[in-house]
């Protein structure tokens, strides 16, 4: 390859194959030789990212989020200190970072934790880098031109999605490092192997509970033609689903699981309605993060019946390994991510149906 | 090692500076399959059909345009041209029929096809909040060419039309007509041997519209390119492409070059322009007498302006057309007419189109008795 002049020995004839099929093979040739055909979601997904993170929403979100996780930092202080100095042999005291809702001072108000903070705000944080996606290409005329260049469709709804998720792990990643810096500055608490594991395992669990508002936020881009109609949707669905939904759910449990009866039949209700509230996805987050976040945190559903309870009550308390808190919420990371892909697979089922042309 | 590898020959216009090991100026002899004496059409469908619902929006299209001609799509708004180009480029699917582009099945092979083929979108966009120049730079990423090869080709593209003042203003400052420029050298990046411009020129001034035009011709001469435009601006096109197509309701009801439509839908007549004065001893009806006694001519009529009078004298058959006016210039010297000049009057898009729209419309209603 390299020497012409080097000797070679002749090739021995070639062997006879099957003629392999060639990818031109029918094509007139072309003037110039072309580059073969590459992962053409991740030429989008590198431009909807950079794109993401010159956006003044992303400036915005990162301020608040910041803020927002700093809040309850900064009353959680003195409760944090006070109980780190008490028990110096608990293992969780770092957690507490995440999970304590502090008083404001004497107030008795209390603050949501940094968990609820989260928990509340994520959804928001999908829907914002999701919403606009598709419809907006559609609204600016640069679709059909986007989609005449050599990548597949679906690498565009792909490219997307994947920008999104990886906005939103570095929004997740830079709000834990900035809570766990505070903890670590501020407090001088260093989090333990166990604690950091617990952290990292978190993340992944609120990474998922965020990547199912994004898709979902993907799927309103792709059904809705219009950027505003889509992000009013959006924030509606937000709304009724975080901030109205132990409402609803508490309406609904009174009506189908009303708590009467022998205590058997208070059990079950209890059950019942506990599955009821688990259809909506911050449920199953909440659970699942705080049962991480949470080594105390034996189990995750109410027991069914009334010996359930006598036996939860005779367990000795003890702390859950980090191994026996991943297999209590098995079951919700696997929800979660089952709901991310249903609504992935809507909008893209979706997507390469539709029209090119508005 | 077998064959020789064959460097990529890229052809540009004007390209400056370099270290080129490409010669400017020579062009790639076009590779043919061997015993094949006649290239294949770069674009050629049978029967292409797209129905939406009940709508036929195009009705088993034939259509073959070779490299090296602009073939111009014409037709009424919803006439069905857009979802012809659309279909050619794999973006919608055909309800029948077939396309081949560049030898290849659009709806089978999208990325092979939209390697090589450059498409203006009617109602072109780009993202408002990057400059053109950047818009352009992640169409050549999407068509993976390297960042140094990028560079060079969209200079040259911005350069050919005519954008590279305002190349690295945001697009959302840029006007229609601009949006239209960046839109060709964004279908140019990929240097390809198809370019398909659907509406190219509608939002473009007319100075501009000429120097694209002129743009299309070069690219077709020097790159041999296949270049299918739509349009419904008949004088463009006339102007422009080497055979058109009439398009009208989803069905193609002519097509060939300008000469070949006229003969099958002109109204078989020639039209003469000449600008003459009478002597001075004589009035107009002197001119109008004279032209009239030339074989072939069936009608003569005048206007004037400015005190020069321009005769318009129609020739029947067509083809008598030359010797009219050598009869015209003959008859001038003989009767002592002051004649300024003679010349024949392009037969018009315009008529030609509205006769076959008519004559289709006609014989789709016969058709449906
Ligand atoms: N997505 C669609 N659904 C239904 N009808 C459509 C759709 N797109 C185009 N049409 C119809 O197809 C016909 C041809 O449209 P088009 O190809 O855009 O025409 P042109 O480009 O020649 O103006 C029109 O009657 C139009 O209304
Ligand atoms: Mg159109």
């Amino acid at each position: 390859m390299t020497a012409e002049s080097t000797p070679v020995p002749a090739p021995p004839p070639a062997p006879p194959k099957a003629a392999p099929r060639r990818r031109d093979e029918g094509a007139i040739p072309s003037r110039r030789e072309r580059s073969v055909p590459h992962a053409g979601w991740m030429v989008v997904a590198g431009k909807e990212f950079a794109d993401h993170l010159w956006s003044i929403r992303f400036v915005i979100l990162l301020l608040l989020l910041g803020l927002v996780a700093l809040i309850p930092m900064y009353f959680a202080a003195d409760t944090i200190r006070s109980v780190a100095s008490q028990v110096t042999s608990s293992s969780s005291v770092f957690l507490f970072l995440f999970t304590l809702s502090p008083q404001v001072g004497s107030t008795g108000v209390q603050i949501p934790s940094a968990l609820d903070f989260v928990r509340l705000a994520g959804p928001l944080l999908g829907i914002v880098f999701a919403f606009d996606a598709v419809n907006s290409e559609r609204a600016d005329g640069t679709l059909p031109r986007l989609l005449s260049q050599p990548i597949f469709r679906d690498d565009v709804i792909n490219g997307k999605f994947a920008a999104g998720l990886a906005v939103i792990g570095l929004v997740l990643t830079f709000i834990v490092l900035l809570i766990a810096g505070f903890g670590i500055v501020r407090l001088g608490i260093v989090p333990s192997a166990e604690e950091l594991l617990r952290i990292t395992f978190w993340l992944i669990v609120t990474f998922l509970y965020i990547a199912i508002w994004l898709a979902f936020g993907l799927l309103l881009s792709v059904v809705a033609r219009r950027a505003a109609t889509s992000a009013l949707v959006g924030f509606g669905v937000w709304l009724v689903a975080t901030v109205f939904g132990g409402l609803i759910t508490g309406i609904i449990n009174g009506i189908v699981a009303p708590v009467t009866g022998s205590p058997d039949q208070v059990a079950s209700a209890y059950s019942l309605q506990q599955t009821i509230t688990r259809l909506l996805p911050d449920t199953v987050y909440q659970e699942a993060a705080y049962t991480i976040l949470n080594p105390q945190v034996a189990a995750v559903s109410n027991p069914a019946t009334i010996g359930g309870y006598q036996q939860a009550a005779q367990r000795i308390p003890s702390l859950q390994s980090f191994e026996q808190s991943i297999l209590l919420v098995w079951p919700h990371v696997v929800i979660m991510l089952a709901i991310t892909a249903g609504l992935f697979a809507l909008a893209y089922v979706q997507f390469m149906r539709q029209e090119v042309r508005a | 090692m077998t064959a020789p590898s064959t460097r990529p020959v890229r052809k540009r216009i004007g390209r400056k500076g370099g270290a080129s090991d490409r010669e400017p100026g020579v062009t790639t002899p076009r590779v043919r399959a061997a015993g094949d004496d006649r290239p294949r059409a770069p674009i050629r469908t049978r029967g292409l059909t797209k129905l939406y619902g009940d709508l036929v929006a195009v009705d088993h299209l034939d259509l073959e345009v070779q490299a090296g001609e602009i073939f111009g799509l014409l037709g009424q708004n919803g006439a069905g041209k857009t979802t012809t180009i659309l279909m050619l480029l794999g973006l919608t699917e055909p309800t029948d029929g077939q396309a081949r582009v560049v030898g290849l099945d659009p709806a089978r092979r999208p990325l092979e096809v939209k390697r090589r083929v450059g498409y203006l979108p009617d109602a072109v966009g780009f993202y408002s909040d990057m400059s053109g120049r950047d818009n352009l730079r992640y169409t050549a990423r999407l068509n993976r060419i390297e960042r140094d090869e990028a560079e060079d080709v969209i200079d040259e593209a911005l350069e050919q039309v005519g954008l590279t003042a305002r190349a690295d203003d945001s697009t959302d400052t840029y006007s229609r007509g601009m949006l239209q420029r960046l839109g060709i050298a964004d279908a140019l990046i990929k240097d390809p041997d198809v370019l398909i411009l659907d509406e190219p020129t509608t939002a473009i001034d007319p100075l501009g519209v000429t120097e694209i035009l002129e743009l299309l011709r070069t690219l077709v001469r020097d790159r041999q390119m296949a270049i299918l435009l739509s349009s419904h601006l008949l004088n463009q096109v006339q102007s422009v492409c080497d055979r058109i197509g009439i398009f009208s309701a989803g069905r193609l009801i002519g097509q060939g070059t300008m000469g070949e439509l006229a003969a099958r839908f002109g109204e078989d007549s020639a039209h003469i322009e000449a600008e003459i004065e009478p002597p001075a001893d004589a009035g107009p009806e002197r001119v109008r007498e004279v032209l009239s006694a030339i074989p072939g001519v069936t009608k003569v009529t005048s206007r004037s302006i400015h005190g020069s009078t321009t005769w318009n004298v129609t020739v029947k058959p067509a083809s008598d057309d030359a010797r009219v006016r050598r009869a015209i210039l003959a008859a001038a010297t003989s009767t002592g007419l002051d004649l300024t000049s003679v010349r024949p009057i392009e037969p018009a898009l315009e008529d030609i189109y509205r006769r076959a729209v008519e004559r289709a419309a006609h014989g789709h209603a016969r058709d449906v008795r």
